[in-house]
């Protein structure tokens, strides 16, 4: 077992939302969480983060759509819609630090793709 | 000017609405004359001032292009233009002019602004039906009808008699027109006035080439007639007869001052209205007279700048000041005659005592270069300079890149670099530039000094200009002719070398390189995928600059499926959904139409899905139909319809071809001369899925009226009689830009090889999301360079570039279909990958003129979107 990305803690609620063949290097796709909309990427070295699905600009949910690459040595998603840039392992955006959306915690399991949601509300 | 003695407003009545006439009206209007003057222009012809200077593309642009006042008016309401308003003659006494039709009309200042009429020799025949000039809009109209072919459609023959500049306009024009045309010209060579006799020689060979016959050195005797008062050719002293169905008279212009010496004001032994410093006559203070119709100290000028100097002269001192003063005019020529470079300037034939001639001739490629040079006199403190030069003028001909630089050399009278013949040997230039004194005039069009530029440049100035263009729109340069363009470009860019200011042309911080560099590197190592770009040329994995830039390389090159493998992972989400996402994260789709013809069955198919899907329908600008509000995984199954009903992806997604749009053309249309509806359709179909630099539009007009708005394009074609006009590079949006004839009245299949060619150039030489307006304007050369590739096949990548877009239309293939016939691209097509049909409950829809419309999602987050109606969602 792996996880990766926001540190999960004893109380987290993992949902396995996919297998690892499932999702391309270098993409993102929406996952249904908790009734929550959320973001999956997937790097190029085979790391795994998730964000909020719902970008804070464009008040869509819409970033799993956006493209993967990276600035220095920092892992982001272009939101699809105006481009802002959020750092994969914070959720912060590049261009603004005072706008950040949600992470989440994600494991792989015997190729098993989980994402993990804290049970108090957020 | 104080107000007259009756407290009136002081009346300035000008006479003629040319050029130089336009001009005084607008400095009097722009400076505020006419905050104390009421002007009145009176002028005989029955249009408001136009671009003589550019009336050989009156073919090709037509009148309302040339004018230089659209509105036929002015604004300010106290200027009054009266057209079709012939002066007729003068009062001094009463201080009047009397119109045409019997009208007297009082004037406090009389500015004559009239002109110059062509001269025609006295040569027998000179009346004959088939007679020409060449000076209006008029003219040209008259000898076009002339030209026409005859009725069992053979070529008309012309001949032009004058071999200067004017002549070979016309020459120029009757070429255009498909006339076999020959030049005649008494003196010994072509353009006397500017060129040697070598610089002559060279251009009749650049004007054979193109099949034009040249006589020089040889007087026509009569105008020959067929017995019915037609012409039938021109006889000439010692040579047989040139057999020609019209004759245009181009050997010069006389002033028209026929007004002013019935009114018994002093004019020049030459022609032309003596006038003083001012511009004033010398018979009377009330009187000036500006432009080809003044002769100032007794000299006349038939160009338009010391035209344009004179009316601001004559504005500058009705204002009151005593600044200007006309003193000459620097009468330098650059100009293209016949698709040849032609430039001559300053001492151009050597006539300065101890001048030299350095020349450069190339006879195989047409090439002629002379530097008229003398000895540097002793400098300001009277020390002797020895083997010192300064460049007193010169001569190009086919290559006259170097005017803009040799020009305010002479101007400068700064000294010569060590091997002066460096200047004029083929690339050579550049790197001198720093040489010029601060001083120099740059663009003489605008008077912009070197100073000037490197003001505007300067890291410590106000300005900062950051590159050519700023440079340009800050100071003016190179923004009328364009002669001194490579010469400004070659100042800045050594002035951001000598202060270490790199100018940053990389894509992105991935990748130092330029789109165009990237596209040759792709294309060298023939690489397929990002991956293998990244790792060789760049670093990291990329952005949304670099990661869509070079899928849209890829595609160029490779045309594969923009979802293949890693490609996918490269597209902006408008290519990887092959739709155009919308404010609420759902796609817009459009099929395409090709030329906007649809067959009623078809249209019915779109309306079914469309009602089916509930989606918002509208129709675009392009012709065609796009339905708004298709979540992301309904995508495939709205296009499993569509394609099934024989409709295929319209690229509306893509930076890509979007449609050629067409007018109803000849089928229907009484006026249609051509089918424009068959050529969109075979234009937008061999073009169609090509990815480029930026999206791109066509348009296809059928006639003249041009209904498809096809100027207003990436690429226009215009039916003529005898074939089609092909427009380049405009646009619409923020900066609408008309396109710009680039070949005129070819054949179809020359149309398709041009334009096959201009796009692949394009694809191959723009920056990444630059359109097809400003990627011309980047170019050295602009337009004329595009010809010079496109048509003329200067670089000799012509075959290249047709072959490139022959492998396009080849491979092309519709990729909504590909799609649906592959699960593992249609697996991407989902909601949520743990629920693909559950629908994202953050997209509900209101209702607005009975469609759906978005409404902002559940407001997890601040949502600041504004009112909305909800009227309840229709699903």
């Amino acid at each position: 077992m792996t996880a990766i990305g926001t540190a999960a803690t004893t109380a987290t609620v993992w949902t396995a939302v996919c297998r690892t063949d499932d999702l391309p290097r270098e993409r993102g796709v929406a996952a249904l969480v908790g009734g929550r909309a959320v973001a999956l990427f997937r790097t190029y070295d085979d790391e795994w983060y998730a964000l909020d699905n719902r970008c804070p600009y464009a008040h869509a949910s819409v970033l799993a759509r956006g493209i993967v690459g990276t600035r220095g040595d920092v892992p982001f998603v272009a939101s699809p819609m105006l481009k802002q840039p959020f750092g994969l392992r914070d959720g912060v955006c590049l261009d603004d630090p005072d706008v950040r959306v949600a992470t989440f915690p994600v494991r792989v399991v015997d190729g098993a793709v989980h994402i993990g949601v804290d049970p108090q509300p957020s | 000017m104080s107000p007259t003695t009756d407290g009136r407003r002081p009346r300035i009545v000008v006479v003629g609405h040319g050029m130089v006439g336009h001009r005084f009206v607008a400095a009097a209007v722009e400076r505020g004359l006419t905050e104390t003057h009421d002007v009145v222009v009176l002028a005989d012809e029955p249009r408001a001032a136009y671009d003589r200077v550019a009336l050989t593309s009156f073919f090709e642009v037509g009148a309302e292009a040339l004018s230089l006042l659209p509105e036929g008016a002015y604004a300010d309401p106290r200027v009054e233009l009266r057209l079709t308003t012939a002066v007729v003659a003068i009062d001094r006494a009463t201080r009047t002019v009397t119109t045409a039709a019997g009208e007297t009309v009082g004037y406090d200042e009389l500015v004559l602004a009239t002109g110059a009429a062509p001269f025609v020799p006295p040569v027998p025949g000179k009346d004959l039906d088939g007679c020409f000039v060449y000076r209006t809009i008029e003219d040209l109209e008259a000898i076009r009808a002339a030209a026409a072919p005859g009725p069992d459609g053979t070529r008309r023959r012309g001949v032009v008699i004058g071999g200067g500049l004017l002549g070979l306009e016309a020459a120029n024009a009757l070429h255009q027109l498909g006339v076999d045309t020959h030049v005649v010209e008494m003196a010994p060579r072509l353009m006397p006035v500017q060129l040697d006799e070598t610089g002559g020689a060279v251009l009749v060979r650049h004007i054979e080439k193109l099949g034009l016959t040249v006589h020089c050195g040889v007087a026509s005797t009569e105008v020959l007639d067929d017995g019915t008062g037609r012409v039938a050719g021109l006889g000439l002293r010692d040579a047989d007869p040139i057999h020609a169905d019209l004759v245009v008279f181009s050997a010069g212009i006389r002033p028209r001052d026929a007004l002013a010496r019935d009114a018994e004001l002093e004019v020049a032994p030459r022609g032309g209205v003596l006038v003083d410093e001012q511009l004033r006559s010398v018979s009377d203070p009330r009187v000036w007279a500006i432009g080809e119709c003044a002769a100032p100290a007794g000299v006349m000028y038939g160009l338009v700048a010391p035209g344009y100097a004179m009316a601001e002269i004559v504005v500058d001192t009705l204002l009151g000041g005593s600044a200007g003063a006309f003193t000459g005019a620097d009468m330098s020529t650059k100009l293209k005659l016949l698709g040849v470079d032609v430039a001559s300037f300053g001492d151009a034939f050597a006539t300065t005592p101890d001048a030299l001639e350095l020349v450069f001739s190339d006879a195989v490629a047409g090439l002629y270069k002379k530097l008229v040079v003398a000895p540097a006199g002793p400098d300001a403190d009277g020390t002797a300079r020895d083997d010192a030069w300064v460049l007193l003028g010169g001569i190009l001909v086919g290559d006259a890149s170097a005017y803009g630089l040799l020009r305010p050399m002479v101007a400068s009278q700064m000294l010569l670099p060590e091997n002066p013949e460096e200047l004029i040997l083929p690339e050579s230039r550049g790197a001198l530039q720093l040489g010029l004194p601060d001083e120099a005039v740059v663009c003489s069009c605008n008077n912009v000094t070197k100073r000037d530029l490197l003001d505007a440049v300067d890291v410590d100035g106000e300005h900062t200009c950051e590159d050519l263009g700023a440079v340009k729109a800050c100071t003016g340069a190179g923004t009328t002719c364009g002669s001194c363009v490579p010469t400004v470009k070659g100042i800045v860019e050594d002035y951001f070398a000598s202060v270490g200011k790199e100018v940053d042309r990389s894509l992105c911080e991935h990748f130092a390189l330029t789109r165009q560099e990237l596209f040759d590197v792709v294309a060298v190592h023939g690489y397929r995928t990002f991956t293998e770009v990244v790792e060789a040329h760049g670093s990291g994995r990329g952005c949304d600059v670099c990661r869509p830039t070079v899928a849209s390389i890829l595609a160029s090159q490779l045309n594969g499926h923009v979802l293949e493998g890693e490609t996918g992972a490269l597209q902006d989400t408008n290519d990887a959904y092959l739709a155009n996402i919308q404010k609420n994260g759902t796609y817009s789709v459009v099929p395409r139409i090709p030329g906007g013809e649809i067959t009623p069955e078809k249209l019915i198919v779109i309306g079914e899905v469309a009602r089916d899907f509930g989606l918002y329908t509208k129709i675009t600008g392009g012709q065609r139909i796009d339905l708004f509000g298709a979540r992301m995984e309904e995508l495939p199954l709205i296009w499993t319809r569509l394609v099934d009903a024989g409709f295929e992806s319209g690229h509306a997604y893509g930076k890509s071809l979007r449609t050629v749009k067409s007018c109803v053309g000849s089928t229907w249309c009484r006026y249609g001369v051509q089918d424009s509806v068959q050529l969109a359709i075979d234009l937008e179909l061999r073009y169609r899925g090509l990815r480029s630099p930026h999206k791109l539009k066509g348009g296809v007009s059928g006639c003249a009226r041009e209904c498809a708005e096809a100027r207003s394009k990436d690429f226009g074609v215009i039916a003529t009689e005898k074939g089609w006009n092909l427009y380049v590079a405009g646009n619409g949006g923020a900066t609408p830009r008309h396109a710009e004839l680039l070949v005129g009245d070819v054949g179809t299949e020359d149309l398709v090889r041009y334009l096959d060619r201009f796009l692949m150039y394009y694809i191959r030489t723009a920056d990444r999301l630059q359109r097809t307006a400003p990627w011309v304007e980047s170019l050295d050369g602009g337009l004329e360079r595009v010809r010079e590739v496109v048509v003329d096949d200067a670089l000799g990548l012509g075959s290249e570039l047709e072959a490139a877009m022959a492998r396009h239309v080849d491979t092309y293939f519709d990729e909504w279909r590909a799609t649906l016939d592959d699960p593992e691209k249609l697996s991407r097509f989902v909601s949520f990958v743990n629920a693909p049909d559950v629908p994202d409950p953050a997209i509900s829809f209101g209702t607005t003129r009975g469609q759906i419309v978005p409404e902002p999602g559940a407001p997890t987050e601040s949502v600041d979107l504004g009112a909305t109606i909800p009227v309840g969602a229709p699903r």
